[in-house]
């Protein structure tokens, strides 16, 4: 009985093709939706984490104002000062390497072209703590450093777009009103999460940076390598009792900096993907219920139209509960169709969405199941009504129906 | 005789509320017995159908009662109903109702269907259903692609192919030519004479009148007269 009503679903289905085909496109977008952004969403996730663990565990960051991530304070927070670098060199013990960065971003010129990129000034710790390769030529010394030379390294993004096939080293870089030589090329990184070019900047040491662009000697962050073997959270809490001190911060008072280490820094990025990734999928759980509604507006058109065709079951001998179950049968059938051609979909849609973001595409068999089993709810749920209607009608007023 | 396979008393059927209201039936009195073939006549209007419906469990009398093997029907709710038109009623309608779209040997094979019939053993119930309406070959079609004459011979078969106790027949032969109309009146008087199915006929016709042992004529809602008649033709060709 079960099986018959299966195949008559699906009779019924394909004898109305277009009308089936537009009652479940709600369903078939809603489906698609919710696993695409949950999918695109986890492979940001696991290329953010990915690409921050790759600079290895033992880094530090510190950064003006308290928390990284939405709602970050930074706006009334003291910058830091060169100063702050040498003291936590010679003060701190186990570290590494103390490295201050700024940035700014700005237009660049070369060769009659421009391009808008944004400079990095920092030491040259910067290349060994970032991991970076170079691709040709070298890195600034320490006199440059010292002096502010007008020296300059180039990611590979701004070497296509500026210089072209020609070779870099020795070239002169026009970047705002200073011109500064290009002394090395750094190897490709290639793009990372959400489009972010990795490779288009330009590094310079941070003396230049400070004279030549932003005119301040403030220092936008310190990147920290903790020595191998030392452990990482007693330099953090060295570092953070450091830092509280030289800013004056009174016992009792938050930090007005933080101190992260990679791992909290992919959590906290991830953390904010992952909110968006819930954002979004309730979005796209919306349009699934509005298809749900979709399918009962058409399932109650049906049963109008079926009207003869019921009084003509029950007259036979049909029961209530069977026509009940024949029209929610149906109903289903039609919702997890939606569902298996939403999770197809979704599956195009999110390998191609993937490759275009650059991040990799996981399948989650848990969502998967989810939408499928969600859509054929909707089903059971908005084709209820609809059947019931038809397993109440009265055969004697349905077989007089027109 | 013991209890009658159908017991009317003063059934009453009214149609509508207040103004409107109409009486379809005003106080039918009937028995009939199983192994009977009886035949319904009266004007169009007269209220054969509704009777018919109330006989065939389908619909409720508005007053008096209706027993059917015994079992007051009004008593009974839809689904008990329902599986009582299933397993002991074949009910042929006077507009067919076939089920559009859907071809003849599916149509036949329905109330299997409902009945839990294996599907095998419905192919093959049907085919000789349709076979004994003098319809072979022609399952695959659907009433769109059958003449008024073939579609009734559907129905016929569809109401027969269950084997059921009681046979309701609103019309049966009102599409059909003489010669159709012979025929599913020779297999209805072997069925009832060889395998003891009762028979309840409309007909406006005279000459299928003669085939039943017992006319009722009904005018206005009630029964005007009842007479029990020999049956004059048994067999085709007579007269
Ligand atoms: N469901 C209904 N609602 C309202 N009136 C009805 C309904 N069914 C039947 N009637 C009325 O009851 C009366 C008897 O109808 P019925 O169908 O029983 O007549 P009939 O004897 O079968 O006629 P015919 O020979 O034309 O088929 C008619 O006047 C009809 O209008
Ligand atoms: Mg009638």
């Amino acid at each position: 009985m079960l099986w018959n009503a299966v195949l008559l679903a699906l009779r019924e289905i394909r004898r109305k093709l277009m009308r089936s085909f537009l009652t479940i496109l709600g369903i078939v977008i809603g489906v698609s939706a919710v696993i695409t952004m949950v999918t695109l969403g986890n492979g940001a996730t696991r290329s953010i984490s990915d690409q921050i663990s790759s600079l290895g565990s033992n880094l530090l960051i510190v950064r003006p104002g308290q928390q990284l991530g939405p709602g970050r304070d930074s706006a009334g927070a003291a910058s830091f000062r060169v100063a702050d670098a040498d003291a936590l060199r010679s003060q701190v013990s186990g570290l590494a390497a103390v490295v201050p960065v700024s940035g700014k971003s700005v237009t660049l010129v070369a060769m009659a072209r421009n391009w808008s990129s944004s400079v990095t000034g920092s030491s040259a710790d910067w290349f060994a703590t970032g991991k970076w390769q170079l691709a040709s030529g070298r890195i600034f010394n320490e006199a440059e450093e010292r002096a502010g030379a007008a020296v300059c390294v180039i990611g590979e993004t701004v070497r296509k777009e500026l210089f072209g096939g020609f070779d870099v080293v020795g070239q002169q870089l026009r970047v705002k009103q200073f011109s500064c030589e290009v002394i090395g090329l750094l190897a490709s990184k290639g793009q990372s999460t959400m489009g972010n070019d990795q490779d288009d900047l330009v590094v310079m040491p941070l003396r230049t940076l400070q004279r030549r662009l932003t005119g301040s000697v403030d220092v936008g962050s310190l990147m920290i390598s903790v020595r191998d073997g030392a452990s990482i959270d007693a330099a953090k809490n060295e570092v953070t009792w450091l830092m509280r001190e030289r800013r004056h911060v009174s016992p009792g008072d938050n930090d007005d900096f933080s101190v992260m280490d990679t791992r909290q820094i992919a959590e906290t990025l991830s953390g904010t993907t992952r909110v968006l990734t819930g954002l979004l999928g309730a979005v796209a759980a919306v349009s699934l219920l509005v298809g749900g509604i979709g399918i009962m507006n058409i399932m109650l058109v049906s049963v109008t139209e079926r009207t003869r065709e019921i009084g003509i079951r029950l007259a036979i001998g049909a029961r209530e509960g069977e026509v009940l179950l024949q029209f929610l049968i149906e109903a289903v059938a039609l919702s997890s169709l939606g569902g298996v051609v939403g999770i197809g979909l979704a599956s195009l849609a999110s390998i191609a969405g993937a490759a275009l973001m650059k991040v990799p595409y996981l399948f989650d068999p848990v969502i998967n199941l989810l939408s499928f089993g969600f859509s054929a709810a909707i089903g059971v749920i908005f084709g209820y009504v609809p059947a019931r209607r038809a397993a109440r009608l009265d055969p004697i007023e349905a077989l007089r129906h027109e | 005789m013991s209890a009658p396979l159908i017991a009317l008393s003063n059934v009453t059927r009214c149609f509508g509320h207040g103004a409107a209201a109409f009486q379809a039936l005003r106080g039918v009195d009937l028995s009939i017995g199983a192994g009977e073939f009886v035949a319904i006549m009266g004007p169009s209007g007269s209220g054969k159908s509704s009777l018919m419906n109330i006989l065939g469990c389908l619909d409720t009398p508005s007053g008096g009662s209706y027993r059917f093997q015994g079992l007051e029907v009004a008593q009974l709710d839809r689904d008990q109903r329902a599986l009582l038109r299933r397993h002991a009623l074949g009910f042929i309608f006077q507009g067919f109702n076939l089920l559009a779209r859907t071809s003849a040997q599916e149509n036949v094979e329905l109330p299997l269907l409902y009945r839990g019939e294996p599907a095998s053993r419905r192919r093959l119930l049907a085919r000789e259903a349709l076979a004994a309406v003098g319809l072979e070959g022609w399952g695959h079609h659907t009433p769109a692609e059958l003449s008024g004459g073939q579609q009734q011979r559907v129905a016929i078969a569809r109401a027969l192919v269950t084997e059921p106790s009681l046979l309701l027949a609103d019309e049966p032969t009102g599409n059909l030519d003489t010669e159709r109309s012979r025929e599913i009146m020779a297999l209805l008087v072997a069925l009832n004479r060889d395998k003891g199915l009762t028979v309840v006929m409309v007909t406006h016709e005279a000459d299928m009148a003669e085939y039943a042992h017992r006319i009722v004529r009904l005018v206005d809602g009630r029964i005007a007269s009842d007479i029990r008649t020999t049956p004059s033709v048994c067999s085709e060709g007579a007269h």
